[in-house]
């Protein structure tokens, strides 16, 4: 079974799996009000990521993203979860704030190379709190 | 090895000194185990980016801080915000976010941060030196702090900025450790034609191009002409936080922490080098083109906000002119540099041309630019990034000396040959 390297925000989730091709900024690149993909020259731009488990191997951008995930998860229109390649404090941040104020939790993993590969063959899967990522 | 927090670090996390600075270092544990730091170190200075509003998030978690008492510990400056205090008949938002806005501002302002509402804090008197720790956020001015000054923050997001401001602390990792300051790329320009190299343009779209290629890995420039400016650096650097998550650059003769390759590789064989070309540098253009519509809407400068040397040209550049009645001139700027254009004339001047000043925010976050009919053009390669998303505008990149002749004219006209081959 898949397992994260790390788990950089611990919890249970689970729902479609939506690789992303190129990395994206929640500043910027994604809106909150519809938890969809703005950015213009993003190759899925009008995607929506709402309840999905999104992969992408990096963040990217702006500061201010954690300040649109916050929003993003307070609203329910955030991911699912999110899994990496590498850890990214911008988006760390805000699920943390997210968490503290709100108590509502969006899991964050840390993957391998192969691990990235298999997951983002599933349609959907769940994810436990220590890191688990099953099929589903 | 775990995180071991010192005695007064675990102090805040207990609540001896309220509910606001235990709130503040849960922040800033949670973010240094997430870098799985071993300790926290103290910071001199802090550059909040928080104060921008995004939604009720931000503004739920500023007053919960504020009204619980915090104060900031270390000297503290305010990134942009949604509203220019300076010219608030500009706004074109609705009220209630006006009004949110507002609120947000206030509360970091309770909390003791100076109202300097710029994402340059880089261009006011106090700056961090060399080898110092701070927490900045915004990815300029994280980009600037590291490369320009050599003082050294991570790349951090909104929240971390007030947390570690509160607390003095921050994670001991990152890029505040020597590791991850050297350079692993090598990002060679010395093939691109020198008269290019000699030009400001050059500047934005080298970052553009650095930043898609590099990611979040320290990249080192060699081959540029030694002694850049601030301002071509400052361009390299947004440009390239904006098309990546460039965080540290050098750039060899330029920056502090490279007077030569083998120093900014920290005595390392860079993983990978790439040859730049006069042809990648237009492709990097004409990314940031979203238009060749010839009408031209407006011009906006200022992304980062203007330094005084960049005014100087664009005064120059304008002479006695005026822009064309139908384009709408915008130039970002802070307080401190609106303050010496009052002192040198040059306000009323720009005011004469038909160019509007915006202080305190940007416009490109928030809505303070009229109706746009027309392309807008941009010497900014963040804001020629962002504003198609953001604003919904078409955008044509180009120099300064393109903007303020198309401003004139009224229609879109960019210097072709100086991006030639020879």
């Amino acid at each position: 079974m898949p397992k994260a390297t790390r788990t950089l925000i611990a919890g249970e989730a689970h729902g479609e799996i939506l690789e992303l091709d190129e990395p994206l900024s929640f500043w910027g690149g994604f809106e909150s009000e519809t938890g969809t993909i703005i950015d213009q020259a993003h190759p899925q731009v009008g995607q929506s990521l709402v309840g999905k488990i999104v992969m992408m191997t990096v963040g990217r951008g702006s500061s201010s993203a954690s300040s649109v995930l916050a929003e993003a998860i307070r609203d329910g229109t955030a991911p699912a979860a999110l899994i990496l390649q590498e850890s990214d404090e911008i988006i760390v941040l805000g699920a943390i704030v997210a968490d503290e104020i709100y108590q509502t939790v969006m899991p964050i993993l840390l993957v391998d190379d192969v691990t990235y590969r298999d997951v983002a063959s599933l349609t959907a899967a769940q994810i436990t709190a220590d890191g688990q990522i099953d099929p589903r | 090895m775990p995180l071991t927090l010192d005695a007064r670090d675990q102090a805040l996390l207990d609540g001896t000194a309220g509910p606001a600075a235990a709130l503040a270092m849960r922040v800033v544990v949670r973010t240094a185990e997430s870098m799985e730091a071993e300790h926290l170190l103290d910071i001199t200075g802090a550059h909040i980016d928080s104060c921008l509003y995004h939604g009720q998030a931000g503004l739920d978690f500023a007053q919960r801080l504020a009204d619980d008492g915090a104060q900031v510990s270390v000297p503290t400056t305010l990134n942009v915000s949604s509203l220019d205090l300076l010219h608030p008949e500009l706004y074109r938002g609705d009220d209630h976010t006006r009004d949110q806005a507002r609120a947000l501002m206030n509360a970091y302002q309770a909390m003791g941060c100076e109202p300097t509402w710029t994402c340059a804090p880089y261009q006011m008197d106090a700056r961090p030196p060399l080898g110092e720790h701070v927490a900045w956020a915004e990815s300029n001015a994280i980009v600037f702090a590291n490369a320009v000054l050599g003082a050294r923050t991570h790349r951090y997001g909104d929240f971390l900025d007030i947390a570690a401001a509160i607390t003095g602390r921050a994670p001991a990792a990152g890029l505040h450790l020597d590791a991850a300051r050297h350079a692993t790329i090598v990002f060679d320009v010395s093939a691109v034609p020198a008269k290019l190299l000699d030009l400001d343009v050059a500047y934005p779209v080298i970052g553009h191009h650095l930043g898609k290629l590099v990611g979040s890995a320290v990249p080192v420039i060699v081959g540029a002409p030694a002694g850049l400016s601030e301002d071509r650096l400052k361009a390299i650097g947004s440009a390239g936080a904006s098309s990546g998550s460039l965080a540290m650059f050098h750039v060899v003769g330029s920056t502090p922490e490279a007077p030569d390759l083998e120093t900014a590789c920290g005595g390392r064989v860079p993983t990978d080098r790439h040859m730049i070309t006069a042809d990648d540098l237009r492709t990097a253009r004409d990314q940031l083109t979203t238009s060749t519509n010839a009408k031209l809407g407006a011009i906006s400068l200022g992304t980062p906000h203007y330094s005084v040397p960049e005014f100087a040209r664009l005064i120059e550049l304008l002479g006695d002119r005026r822009i064309h009645p139908d384009v709408h001139g915008y130039v970002n700027t802070g307080r401190s540099v609106a303050h010496e254009l009052d002192l040198r004339g040059w306000s009323t001047r720009l005011a004469d041309a038909g160019v509007q000043l915006v202080t305190d925010t940007c416009t490109y976050i928030t809505p303070v630019m009229a109706d746009i009919q027309g392309t807008a053009m941009t010497d900014s390669a963040k804001w020629a990034y962002y504003a198609p998303g953001n604003l919904g505008l078409d955008v044509a990149f180009g120099s300064v000396e393109d903007c303020v002749e198309s401003a004139v004219r009224g229609e879109v006209i960019r210097d072709e040959g100086v991006w030639a081959d020879a």
